[in-house]
């Protein structure tokens, strides 16, 4: 087993701060003309959408509908994984026809998790415009996927694991990166 | 919990908290039926063999339905049931089926077993559709998930089954689920449908020849069909059968007034059911099919979906 190290990339204040600001570039960036949704992918993806959804509320006073999207069976690598993945229900109580949506995730890597929401979420209808709000950005894009709103961009090895811890499901707010050690000493 | 589904033949071997697990993943399958798309790519490339020895239109149209949806692929394999009784032996239908080098085999047989059989010889995953007297799976789990649909829970339910017990393996199928949660189960019907050992096949099944008293606090009712040709075998005339069983709206009124009323299908109105009863809004006989693609997709999925030789890791680890 090679060392891997551990580091706090985002503190629990930083990680509060960052959602914050993601939800009032929300706000800035679309106005409130039109009605914007927002799509959780789970799992760390809903709690976040619902944060967003508290900042945008306490900025303007709208309520922003929140969805929640599971993307198991549209993954593209069920039959490289061992057994089978738990699928979940999605929850989008709107129509998406026409809609502004953001999908919201925790960690944007490859971007194969994206594509997989965009197919589902063109299952379910026609949305207006489809956006991407991530807390990490940590690069490696195997597909032509970028997000519009951005917590924190990290330089990583593919072989880097980046933690998103959040209260709602881990008890705690925080961002952690494991790096794998360097393989040739200086 | 979560657990590896290698084959689904029985609920009789499953534990309540499997059972409890195949009725999440259903659950989850339920969404799809009411989008707009309901087409995924999910097993795309794979491919399911539907064998079917024993005539079947409702269930082999649903698994197909499930499998169709899901983007597997489907093979038909249609026996008559003639030619099986004819001496084809199953070894010989075990390598017709390994022949074509399916991801999934869903099998009826007239058999009780041959679905067992062939797991056992195969090293693909084996779905029971239906296998003589003994049990018929999907069909309980559906009937299960309607029940906690519309009643909003499994447990320490009051379950009636009217009909021909003794030929049927969707009351066995169902008795196992429903046992496994605490629910207790009254059987009813002539006599010679009615044989006592069905008492002891699962805890809390009794056997109660009087309909009245059967239907008595009953959450549920289900109605079995009755096959006109068994009528003849001993002798029970279809006017009889009627006069005594058949559930009309006053029977069904002496269950609670909240009662589900099912019937597997296919349904003979004016025999064992009056159609003011099929049409009641008490009748959930419309939702168990819808149901019974959600199973069935929710089935195919844990059998077809993961790497071929998966090991036990946990669900839902890996992803971006």
């Amino acid at each position: 087993m090679p060392t891997r190290e551990k580091t706090q990339l985002l503190s629990a204040a930083q990680t509060g701060r960052t959602i914050e600001r993601l939800g009032h570039e929300i706000v800035e960036k679309t106005g409130e003309k039109h009605g914007i949704a927002l799509i959780g992918i789970r799992r760390r993806g809903v709690p976040l959408a619902q944060r967003l959804a508290s900042t945008i509320r306490a900025a303007t006073g709208a309520e922003v509908p929140i969805g929640v999207l599971d993307i198991t069976l549209y993954r593209d690598d069920l039959s490289l994984v061992a057994a089978h993945p738990v699928v979940q229900s999605n929850d989008i109580s709107f129509s998406v026809d026409d809609r502004d949506l953001i999908l919201v995730d925790d960690v944007l890597f490859t971007g194969r998790t994206i594509r997989a929401a965009i197919n589902g979420l063109f299952d379910l209808g026609r949305p207006r415009r489809v956006q991407l709000c991530v807390l990490v950005d940590r690069g490696h894009r195997e597909l032509p996927i970028e997000a519009a709103y951005v917590g924190r961009r990290v330089e990583t090895r593919p072989e880097d694991v980046v933690e998103v811890h959040l209260k709602e499901i881990d008890g705690e707010d925080r961002v952690l990166i494991e790096r794998a050690a360097a393989q040739a000493e200086p | 919990m979560s657990f590896i589904l290698r084959h689904l033949l029985g609920t009789e071997s499953l534990s309540r908290d499997e059972l409890a697990f195949l009725l999440d993943q259903s659950r989850a399958f339920q969404g799809i039926q009411k989008q707009p798309l309901k087409k995924l790519a999910t097993l795309r490339g794979k491919s399911v063999v539907l064998a079917f020895f024993e005539t079947s239109t409702r269930t082999r149209i649903s698994f197909g339905t499930a499998a169709a949806r899901l983007g597997a692929d489907t093979m038909n394999l249609q026996a008559e049931s003639s030619s099986t009784q004819k001496g084809e032996s199953l070894s010989d239908t075990v390598r017709t089926l390994e022949a074509m080098k399916p991801d999934v085999i869903v099998i009826r047989h007239a058999a009780s077993g041959a679905p067992h059989f062939i797991a056992e010889r195969l090293g693909i995953p084996v779905v029971n559709a239906g296998d003589g007297l003994h049990e018929h799976p999907t069909q309980g789990l559906l009937d299960a998930l309607t029940i906690s649909d519309r009643l909003g829970r499994l447990d320490n339910l009051n379950f009636t089954i009217v009909g021909d017990i003794r030929h049927s393996r969707v009351a066995r199928s169902n008795i196992h689920v429903l046992s496994k949660f605490g629910c207790r189960t009254t059987l009813c019907g002539p006599a010679m449908w009615l044989p006592p050992e069905m008492s002891c096949i699962a805890p809390n099944v009794r056997i109660e020849p009087r309909l009245e008293e059967a239907l008595r606090d009953a959450h549920i009712v289900m109605v079995l069909r009755v096959q006109t040709e068994r009528l003849r075998e001993p002798a029970l005339p279809a006017d009889e059968y009627i006069r005594l069983y058949q559930m009309t709206p006053a029977r069904l009124a002496l269950a609670r007034p909240d009662a589900v009323l099912m019937h597997p299908g296919p349904m003979i109105r004016g025999l064992e059911i009056d159609p003011a009863v099929a049409d009641s809004p008490q009748s959930a006989v419309l939702e168990q099919v819808t149901n019974g693609v959600a199973v069935r997709m929710a089935v195919l999925y844990l059998l077809a979906g993961g790497a071929p030789s998966a090991g036990a890791s946990p669900a839902g680890s890996a992803a971006d």
